[in-house]
């Protein structure tokens, strides 16, 4: 313990450092609040399976459709400096679309579905692309850029499914969004951990990470090293379409709806949090996927805990904002140096006073 | 003397994690002296002046100013106390005119009278001798015009001590030779001038002293006159230069009677004119011309940089068509930019990613080069080039720039090219890398390498190039060889004079 | 983006008083009615009433109907002008905005166009307007109550999901219940607003579950948010509906929710009636005044117990 502190200070804060020490901190103050907040128990669900239940998982599974997002975020961020602001609107798209194919199909069965989510992964990943030819080929800043589908984004998806927000029933999709007979663990914490593994294989089958933070770092310099910037923003864009239509499809799974004035709703700047709460810059450059991944968790855990704690949900939005403020202030670049200044002189102090003990 | 002293620093400490940047280095400046800071790169110049204008705090010593014992908090409290900056980069705002640059962030009252100032700014431009008006746009004016609106500023906030931190690497011969006219008139006046630079011969032309650091020590403060070019230089790298002053003949008969590797015909870029071109194997040659003659053009050209025209390529006698920087990579060829900060180095990734940054782009999305390649990759380069960093995963650039430079090389050798593109490797970093990036270059061509060579320094030029492509007003005007290759004959063809 | 909008308006009305010029030639005899309404994206709500009106104001039925709709109180007045130049003889709004009206009316009333007002009050001189059929949506929240009242449960522990905070619906929905807290005839486990997002409810619900306090009354503002509540049931294995531990209450009784209801799921599903166009057809019909001017539409209310198949054809909305 006390040699990985030392390594801490020695290489200043690690980009992880802040929402290790975030989680860490909400855990105490709840374990204070509540010593059976973290209580994990088995419940049977009303289809007789046994399933863990308990605050963790609720926060972990509700966290799933915001943890995906933030892995394409944190792509688009690298890539471009910027964010993409319409990932809610197009998550809205990509569940119209899957409700609609599931819909208008004879019989809903392993197959229907999977072809219903292949073609709102295509659809969210051509939106995806819209977007990236934007800010990669026209350059407009990707805020900009994506407030044209952030603006009509959701008028479409009212218009794919006619306006109506019809439901669709089925065990295939309770346990996409709910659990797999026989799985304690809830299906979208599942699909987080599928999804996580295969942007890790990505990034170790192919130099996708190197060639955007390149690009993300240093255009020009990237752009004469042979790599196509255009492309790889581009891509960015379209990895996250990918990831839209997977947080899209688990959202209308849960519940066997689709609503697209409220799916993901303002998740876009929750998404954007995460990212930043991971430690990655919103300027681009280098990035950690799993830092926005907690970064999803901690504003989940913040979201239940407020819950919890029955603050109203009007309310929640300006506890949260406090909290955001002062983990996205510690992880400022200012705060960090002023830390490890302070650190270091702490420590040699602390050599100083031993040595004229030894004297 | 002690008295005469404006400025001194005793035993002045700057630590960062892991390195002593700074061990106790004594450094003083008189009244009216031009003093010229020297040292290799991460000799602990920048540093040095980096604690003397508030930017770092130090660890360790004591600053007097005037006598005094002082403590300088920030770059405003710098300011403040009299020690002014001018940096190699252009800190001002050229969307302001001159006069409200050098009025900017200053304490003023509420009301602003622009005509006041305007009449102010005019008559210290015109004390100076500084050609501009006070009422033009800064983006207007030339770049040493700017560098000297910004030492006005400076002049008229009362400041004691002027630290010039490479001023003259973007300026010509004759705006050179405007700025030291003002530095000679700062010097009249009593000011304190330290001059920081990497050319030797602007040392020699303009400062009274000399102070020499490496490795973070003092070396040593010398009168200018009394120490010879040669000597400063081994000061300077610690050693002596015999083995590196003879970089060895190529043997240009031989050379012409290779195999050419690369020709262009008519190649025309958005950037550049057409022009004809062609390398042999082992060859180096080099473009020559004023800067803005469109020898940086022309070689951006050859490596699809810039959007590229029209123009037949040839590599090794098949036609090929270059036309993004990758189809180039692809036949064997690399470019060194101009640039380093803007077009080379991608600062916050680690050392060994810059190193395998170009391999990897020829590799492909799809093959990606193991984390422990790349780390042989990183180590083999950093003890080939003798690259100084705290480990192969320390951000590139927190590095010094020479040694950057050195990461951009290895990047390019790693790719194994046929040819390399160097554009002006060696400007800006100290004169050790420079040798050894000079002795490098001979080493590539002995090995069958083609390279060619770009740099504001004609000597160098001279002497890394067995053939010299000369430029003026983006056209070639002529091309030298053999015996024609020597300084009056490269300025004669620059100058377009006969005689 | 307001001038092109405005450009677009003005082409639109162009266009509009063309095909009524057109339309004045064959088109004589039947009733022309202009209806200004909200857009049918607003909500499953809307898209009901606006198929309803399109529905009775039909040609069949002996009516020539333009329509407009907007959610910008600026358009709406525009188009309801444009309505009465074309000379329609009925005018139907339904504003965005409860306030701005007076000078369209009057100038209605000058034209001779009779106005009626549906779904939501304007605030204008009742002599402007023929009659105004509007919902009263405290009444349907009373209604509500009133049932879970009447339903004689031992103890009342109540989650109450509300709508997006201020609007119509969840000030209506909110206040039968938030009195019966204030008297301690109820008991509020937990009121938390979920702005009507499904994904939102059940998260609230899930909430109280972890923390393990007991309830017997779900009472959600909508159908899509009491759906989420009892997703979360599900999760945990808390029965609900007819024979279940928890009653479950929702709003608006779309198509969907009602055979929720009738399969005993859930218990009890309120609706703000968004059927006027079959009231104001019948006055136009009757050719008589109205003999009120503020007539306030049925509010329905199905039990789980009661409920038919033929109910949720006759009242359900969507599909």
């Amino acid at each position: 313990m006390k040699i990985t502190g030392k390594k801490l200070f020695r290489n200043g804060f690690g980009q992880l450092t802040i929402p290790l020490i975030a989680i860490a901190l909400l855990a105490v103050f709840n374990l204070i609040r509540d010593p059976g907040f973290f209580s994990i128990g088995i419940a049977h669900n009303s289809d007789g399976n046994a399933v863990l239940s308990g605050n963790i998982i609720s926060i972990i599974n509700g966290a799933s459709e915001l943890a995906i997002l933030a892995i394409g975020m944190t792509l688009v961020t690298a890539a471009c400096g910027g964010q993409d602001i319409s990932v809610g609107a197009a998550a809205a798209i990509a569940g119209s679309v899957f409700v609609k194919v599931l819909k208008s199909a004879s019989s809903i069965n392993g197959g229907t579905v999977l072809l219903a989510f292949l073609l709102s992964c295509i659809v969210a990943m051509l939106f995806g692309a819209f977007n990236g030819t934007l800010v990669a080929v026209f350059k407009i800043q990707p805020m900009i850029a994506t407030l044209i589908l952030y603006t009509c984004g959701r008028s479409i998806a009212y218009w794919i499914n006619g306006g109506a927000t019809p439901t669709i029933s089925n065990p295939i999709l309770s346990a996409i969004g709910g659990f797999i007979p026989g799985i304690p663990l809830p299906t979208p914490v599942i699909i987080v951990v599928v999804m996580a593994i295969l942007f890790k294989l990505l990034f170790h089958f192919t130099s996708l990470e190197l060639f955007t933070q390149s690009v993300g770092i240093n255009g020009a310099a990237a752009r004469l090293n042979g790599i196509n910037p255009m492309f790889i923003k581009l891509l960015s864009f379209v990895l996250l379409g990918a990831c839209v239509s997977a947080a899209g499809c688990i959202g209308v799974s849960r519940l066997g709806l689709i609503n697209h004035e409220t799916l993901l709703l303002d998740v876009e700047m929750d998404a954007i949090l995460a990212v930043a709460i991971g430690g990655n810059s919103l300027g681009g450059g280098r990035f950690k996927i799993i830092g926005s991944i907690l970064g999803a968790y901690i504003i989940q855990t913040l979201t239940i805990t407020l819950y919890a704690m029955k603050v109203s949900s009007t309310d929640v939005k300006a506890y949260k904002a406090i909290v955001i403020v002062l983990l996205v202030v510690i992880g400022s670049p200012v705060v960090k140096q002023r830390f490890t200044k302070f650190v270091r002189r702490l420590s040699e102090n602390r050599k100083k006073v031993s040595a004229k003990g030894a004297e | 003397m002690q008295e005469e002293c404006l400025l001194t620093m005793r035993g002045i400490e700057k630590r960062f994690p892991g390195v002593l940047a700074l061990n106790g280095v004594d450094f003083s400046l008189r009244k009216g002296e031009i003093h010229a800071l020297m040292g290799e790169n991460g000799a602990g110049k920048s540093t040095l002046i980096k604690v003397l204008t508030g930017v770092y705090q130090m660890d360790g010593g004591e600053i007097r100013l005037d006598g005094e014992s002082i403590v300088i908090r920030s770059p405003e409290d710098a300011q403040n106390k009299g020690i002014s900056t001018v940096y190699q980069e252009i800190t001002l705002c050229p969307n302001l005119t001159v006069s409200e640059n050098m009025f900017i962030g200053r304490k003023s009252g509420f009301v602003i009278r622009h005509k006041d100032r305007e009449k102010r700014a005019d008559e210290i431009l015109e004390r100076l001798g500084i050609p501009a008006r006070s009422t033009q746009l800064l983006g207007n004016c030339s770049l040493a015009v700017q560098q000297m609106v910004a030492i006005a500023r400076a002049v008229d906030m009362q400041c004691k001590v002027l630290i010039l931190d490479e001023p003259t690497s973007s300026l010509d011969d004759n705006e050179v030779q405007m700025l030291f006219k003002l530095m000679r008139d700062l010097r009249a006046q009593g000011v304190g001038i330290i001059f920081v630079t990497h050319f030797l011969e602007q040392v020699y032309e303009v400062s009274d002293r000399i102070t020499v650091l490496r490795n973070g020590e003092l070396v040593g403060e010398y009168l200018t006159e009394e120490l010879p070019q040669v000597q400063l230089v081994s000061k300077m790298i610690g050693k002596e230069l015999e083995e590196l002053s003879n970089l060895g003949d190529g043997d240009e008969e031989k050379i012409m009677e290779r195999e050419v590797f690369y020709e262009a015909k008519g190649l025309s870029s958005s950037e550049a004119m057409p022009f004809d071109f062609s390398i042999r194997k082992g060859e180096v040659n080099g473009f020559t011309g004023l800067l803005g003659s469109g020898r940086s053009e022309s070689v951006r050209a050859i490596f699809g940089a810039d959007k590229v025209n029209g123009g037949t390529v040839t590599v090794k006698g098949e036609p090929v068509k270059i036309t993004r920087p990758v189809d180039a990579m692809r036949h064997g060829i690399g470019y060194l930019a101009e640039d380093r900060k803007r077009d080379g180095i991608i600062a916050d990734l680690s050392v060994r990613e810059n190193i395998i940054l170009a391999l990897q782009v020829m590799n492909g999305l799809f093959k990606p080069i193991s984390r422990s390649e790349s780390e042989a990759f990183a180590d083999e380069y950093i003890k080939a080039l003798n690259i100084k960093t705290a480990s192969r995963e320390t951000p590139v650039g927190s590095l010094s720039g020479g040694n950057q430079q050195k990461v951009i090389l290895a990047r390019w050798l790693l790719t194994h090219p046929d040819y390399l593109i160097l554009d002006e490797p060696t400007r800006g970093i100290d004169v050790g890398t420079k040798l050894e990036i000079q002795k490098l270059v001979r080493k590539l061509s002995e090995e069958g390498m083609s390279v060619t060579f770009i740099s504001s320094e004609v000597e160098e030029m001279l002497r890394t190039c067995s053939r010299l492509i000369v430029m003026r007003d983006r056209h070639i005007v002529g091309e030298l060889t053999g015996k024609d290759l020597n300084q009056t004959q490269v300025m004669k063809t620059i100058a377009g004079g006969e005689a | 983006m307001r001038k092109l909008k405005a450009l677009l308006l003005v082409v639109a009305l162009v266009v509009c008083c063309m095909a009524t010029a057109c339309g004045k030639k064959d088109g004589d005899g039947k009733i022309k009615i202009g209806v200004v309404n909200n857009p049918p994206s607003e909500s499953g709500y809307r898209e009901a009433n606006v198929k309803d009106m399109e529905a009775v104001f039909s040609a069949e039925n002996g009516y020539e109907l333009k329509t407009f709709y907007s959610k910008v109180n600026d358009e709406q007045l525009q188009a309801a002008k444009g309505f009465i130049t074309d000379g329609v003889d009925y005018l139907l709004i339904s504003a965005a905005e409860t306030t701005g009206w007076d000078d369209v009316l009057k100038k209605a009333k000058d034209a001779g166009v009779k106005v009626y007002i549906f779904d939501r009050k304007i605030e204008v001189d009742q002599s402007l307007y023929e009659a105004a059929v509007i919902s009263d949506m405290a009444k349907e929240g009373e209604t509500a109550v009133n049932w879970l009242l009447a339903q004689n449960l031992p103890e009342y522990k109540v989650i109450h999901i509300q709508g997006a905070m201020g609007s119509d619906a969840q000030v209506g929905r909110t206040g039968a219940l938030d009195a019966q807290f204030a008297s301690g005839k109820m008991k509020k486990i937990v009121q938390q607003t979920a702005g009507w997002d499904e994904a939102e409810a059940k998260k609230i619900v899930e909430t109280v579950i972890n923390s393990g306090e007991d309830f017997n009354v779900i009472y959600a503002e909508n159908d899509g948010m009491a759906r989420g509540a009892v997703a979360a049931l599900d999760e945990a294995g808390i029965t609900h509906g007819v024979d279940g531990k928890v009653v479950v209450i929702g709003f608006d009784c779309n198509k969907w929710a009602l055979r929720e209801l009738l399969a005993g799921k859930w218990n009890y599903d309120g609706q703000c009636s968004p059927f006027q166009a079959k009231i104001i057809s019948d006055l136009i019909k009757s050719g008589k005044a109205p003999s009120q001017k503020i007539i306030i539409n049925e509010e329905k209310g199905f039990d789980a117990k009661t409920i038919t198949e033929n109910d949720i054809n006759t009242y359900g909305l969507g599909d």
